[in-house]
């Protein structure tokens, strides 16, 4: 038999990455010390490469590859493009953080790529082994991450912890993968969809591995009860790792649940359904409720997070297509606002000095009011207040459970949003009302300062005129 | 001028853009820029409002004014704002008002001088944004956007509780707006995909999902209005705020929620104003006489007030679900008269604050002999929220009384109540600060108001009495539109 070589055109941009993160990794060994900025330059070069090559394949049609393992479609090529930019925002916020803390390394770059090329596996995958594969090797890059400031003992308990869940998660997730298999026979989504609609296989099984499936997607997702390790990972990791950690990766795990669920396993919506609404439900009232007492900004929005988690699994419980663009429309939205806050918060940290605490940011309207006002954009969008683009997500989520007839979750959802509007007001009380505590000025690059207030202008604009976003949610799902 | 003119936007928008260029000089460092700037724009807003009454047609019942463009396909929102009888005074009234915050807070608000009078002028293009829309999610972004501004007033400019109180105020608002969400959004879903308010009005729903609907918006308009017991917030938001955030408070935010019941919840669901009419004129009168009671027993002007405002915004209410014209109409002066009242009433004690830094009314007595021509003042707006005929309160007052008459004996005697009760509280009050001998050391060191206060007095003692004598131009624009909405009424939705 002739061997064939596969397709490679669809994975054009995961092969460039991968050259060009070897690239990084040599380059940095090579400068000295006084030239790391190379690697900087590069991971962003390596991105921008990325964005161009994935731009130039776009098309509205799937591509499969690799014996179908791998699917280009648009959904893909819209989620990946957001991923680079994101990655590409965390590395510009992180500069100067990381590098008066002596991180401004090869390996932060490196990983960051690594972690990246997970994430565009993991968004392409139309197999089980292959979204398997991508998940591991963003977990591992982010362990890795985490622990990268190696002299701090909280960085490395949450390293741990994160390590020791996040194996636990991926082995709930095999197993429940490997009663997929043993039930049909199969791991190509395309493939289980036809399989399970036939009927002619062990319902039993398969539901056994469906909630393992589901727990394992929880625990990646942050969905309480399985959202221990994010507060921690959160609160002990370098704010520019917390940031990567919490952004990019909410982009892949919108893909992970689409491919698994949606694609994969659509045929039992009405069986996962359930055990999100569980979730969903949990998490919002775990996050927002436990966000309330925290003292840590970063744990507080680790909290905040859960519950946002909460309201992206609404979007799917909703299903169909109104069902998950809204979902990816919220994500989006969600990490527009975090790169924003955590932005902030890197910010107004220096050398020596961590602003982890909710009253570092005491009276920064008078240290800082175009700074400060920024935040308070980031907090209203974050507590759903229009014109924020926060509160056109939360529109888009409720109308689509609404509309599927859920009344009381959506009236769950708001009250307990009303109860997350209180921590967020509590930021802003602490910027606006109180006077502050230093007044050490705020140091950063010119580049960061264009960047924040962009973001910061994006929540209010595309709020304002959400109808871009929205459409384009609409448009990757459609296909 | 031209037509197809988008004038409407230009009211809603205009304040904001002013606002922001004055929030933009940012530092306190040219604080009379600031003033000069936000002074011009907020008159220019009233002006550019001016063009709204002239070329209203009081005959037609239909909106007017309209524009509409699509605002976001995806969900099917439309940018479509709109006037008519009910809205169009209140946009005038906000926009009557917002000059006189800015003269309010001339000299008195010294930090942060431009972030204060912007958020004004920003707040007061929203709530013509509110007052003009006529879709579901355009209407519920100013709603909820006009809360930003006012957390902010209260939060920095306010008193010593400042925070406790702001938080409350915002909490207690957006509770109950995220049910009027839920019920807007479950409108959109049952009308077939749209958010147009104007569809909900002609939209077929059975009992229950009325009585939902109607209880949705009751909770998000009685926190506004406020209606007993929902009320705990304003006397708190109230004493802490500033002159200025007291003022538009009481003139216009609490106008929001009444003006929500005209617009939602009787035509939407009017089987269901219908069957629970009689619940909440109950709560109404409970507002008229219980919280009359309570603010007899006051030691706080500015927290008497606001127990007055509770009291007279009872009165609104219970015109509303009379469900007969002389009751709404008459609800609907109270609401403008209580504009000009109680925004009179902040302002006299702004005045004494401002000097005394006390809002106590034992740190007070004797304040005539010091501050004649203030006292004079104070004693039109006292007589005015008493209901004394000839005041722009009366007017009010007595058309809702005489349409309670209508509808039962026993809660005309109860409504009626008021007369007494607000005399008693009102007059009391101004009894034991302005009259009798200089009580202290500081009575004795007032001096009279100055010219700017005086011309802010002047301006309102006007509109008070002008409305009182003459409320004809007033009741003329929005008849059309009542009767409009008591007609769609009689016909069941069922």
């Amino acid at each position: 038999m002739d061997f064939l070589p596969p397709d490679f055109t669809p994975a054009y941009p995961e092969i460039f990455l991968l050259v060009m993160v070897c690239v990084v990794m040599l380059v940095d060994l090579i400068v000295g010390e006084k030239r790391r900025y190379f690697a900087f330059f590069l991971a962003q070069f390596a991105l921008i490469g990325c964005a161009v090559l994935t731009f130039t394949t776009f098309s509205s049609n799937s591509n499969h590859t690799f014996s179908g393992m791998f699917v280009d479609d648009a959904l893909s090529d819209i989620l990946k493009l957001m991923v680079y930019a994101t990655v590409a925002v965390v590395l510009i916020y992180s500069r100067i953080y990381i590098g008066v803390r002596g991180m401004f390394k090869g390996e932060f770059f490196s990983l960051a790529l690594f972690a990246t090329l997970g994430m565009m596996v993991m968004i392409s995958a139309s197999h089980f082994m292959t979204l398997y594969l991508g998940l591991e090797l963003l977990s591992l890059s982010l362990y890795a991450m985490v622990a990268l400031q190696r002299d701090s003992t909280a960085a490395t308990e949450a390293a741990m912890k994160f390590f020791v869940l996040g194996a636990l998660a991926s082995g709930f997730l095999l197993y429940g993968m490997s009663m997929v298999y043993g039930a049909t026979g199969t791991l190509h989504t395309t493939k289980l969809a036809e399989i399970i609609q036939s009927g002619s296989i062990d319902h039993a099984v398969l539901i056994i591995g469906l909630v393992f499936i589901v727990a394992g997607i929880a625990f990646k997702l942050y969905a309480a009860p399985f959202h221990m390790w994010a507060p921690d990972v959160y609160q002990g990791a370098p704010t520019a790792v917390t940031l990567f950690v919490g952004s990019a990766p909410n982009l892949a795990g919108f893909a992970f649940v689409m491919r698994l669920l949606v694609d994969g396993l659509g045929e039992l919506v009405t069986d996962w359904q359930g055990m999100l609404v569980i979730l969903a439900v949990a998490s919002m009232v775990i996050g927002n409720l436990v966000a309330i007492v925290q003292t840590n900004i970063k744990r507080m929005l680790a909290y905040s997070t859960i519950s946002h988690m909460g309201f992206v699994l609404l979007g799917f419980i909703a299903a169909g297509e109104n069902g998950y663009s809204s979902s990816l429309f919220y994500v989006v939205a969600y990490v527009l606002m975090t790169l924003g806050a955590f932005g902030i918060i890197m910010m107004l940290s220096r050398e020596g000095f961590e602003s982890e605490n909710i009253s570092d940011l005491k009276g920064l309207n008078q240290r800082n009011p175009w700074l400060a006002l920024i935040m308070m954009f980031l907090m209203l969008s974050m507590a759903g207040i229009p014109p924020m683009i926060g509160f056109y997500a939360k529109l888009a989520v409720l109308q689509a459970v609404l509309g599927v007839g859920y009344i009381w979750l959506a009236v769950v959802a708001v009250m307990l949003s009303l109860i997350g509007a209180f921590y967020y007001l509590r930021i802003i009380k602490f910027m606006y009302f109180d006077a502050p505590e230093t007044d050490m000025p705020i140091l950063s690059g010119l580049d960061i300062k264009v960047l924040i207030s962009i973001n910061g202008l994006a929540v209010i604009m595309l709020g304002i005129f959400p109808q871009t976003l929205m459409g384009l949610s609409l448009y990757a799902i459609q296909q | 001028m031209l037509v197809g003119f988008p004038l409407l936007s230009l009211v809603i928008w205009l304040p904001i853009i002013f606002g922001l260029i004055v929030l933009a000089i940012g530092s306190d460092r040219n604080p009379l820029l600031a003033r000069w700037l936000s002074l011009v724009g907020s008159i220019i807003g009233f002006i550019v409002a001016l063009p709204l009454y002239m070329r209203f047609d009081p005959t037609l019942s239909t909106m007017q004014f309209v524009e509409k463009y699509v605002w976001f396909e995806r969900l099917n929102v439309h940018y479509h704002v709109g006037i008519d009888g009910i809205s169009m005074p209140l946009i005038l009234l906000n926009c009557f008002i917002t000059p006189l915050i800015v003269i309010a807070g001339w000299e008195v608000i010294r930090e942060r001088i431009s972030q204060y009078l912007g958020a004004f002028l920003i707040m007061s293009g929203i709530v013509n944004g509110v007052f003009a829309s006529l879709d579901a999610v355009l209407f519920y972004t100013f709603w909820e956007a006009s809360l930003i501004p006012m957390f902010i007033i209260i939060g920095v400019w306010g008193g010593p509780n400042r925070v406790y109180a702001a938080i409350k105020f915002f909490l207690y608002t957006l509770l109950g707006s995220l049910l009027m969400l839920i019920a807007l959004i479950y409108l959109y879903h049952v009308s077939g995909g749209s958010f147009s308010i104007l569809d909900y009005h002609q939209l077929p729903l059975a009992m229950t999902p009325q009585i939902l609907i109607f209880v949705a918006f009751l909770l998000a308009f009685a926190v506004k209005v406020p209606m007993w017991p929902v009320h705990t917030w304003l006397p708190d938001a109230h004493v802490e705020a500033p002159t200025g955030g007291s003022v538009v408070l009481a003139a216009i935010l609490l106008k929001l929620g009444g003006y929500g019941f005209l617009r939602f919840s009787l035509p939407i669901a009017p089987d269901a104003s219908l069957y629970l009419a009689d619940l909440m004129i109950l709560l109404s009168l409970v507002a008229v006489v219980y919280i009359g009671l309570v603010a007899l027993m006051q030691q706080d002007m500015k927290k008497l007030i606001a127990y007055s405002s509770v009291s007279h915004m009872g009165f609104v209410t219970l015109g509303f679900f009379l469900l007969n014209d002389l009751g709404i109409e008459g609800a609907m002066v109270q609401m403008i008269s209580h504009g000009f009242i109680s925004g009179a009433m902040f302002l006299c004690v702004g005045v004494l604050y401002d000097r005394l830094h006390s809002r106590q009314i034992a740190d007070y007595g004797g304040v005539i002999n010091k501050m004649p021509i203030f006292a004079a003042f104070f004693m039109l707006f006292a007589m005015a929220n008493s209901g004394l005929p000839g005041t722009s309160g009366f007017v009010g007052e007595f058309m809702v009384i005489m349409g309670t008459i209508q509808v039962n004996f026993w809660y005309a005697f109860f409504a009626a109540m008021t007369l007494i009760l607000g005399a008693s509280y009102t007059l009391w009050m101004y009894k034991r600060v302005i009259f009798g001998a200089v009580a202290n050391a500081n009575v004795e060191a007032l001096e009279d108001i100055s010219k700017r206060e005086f011309m802010l007095l002047a301006i309102l003692a006007l509109a008070v009495l002008w409305l009182g004598v003459y409320p004809l131009p007033l009741t003329e624009i929005m008849q059309a539109t009542i009767g409009n909405l008591l007609e769609h009424m009689t016909i069941s939705k069922l």
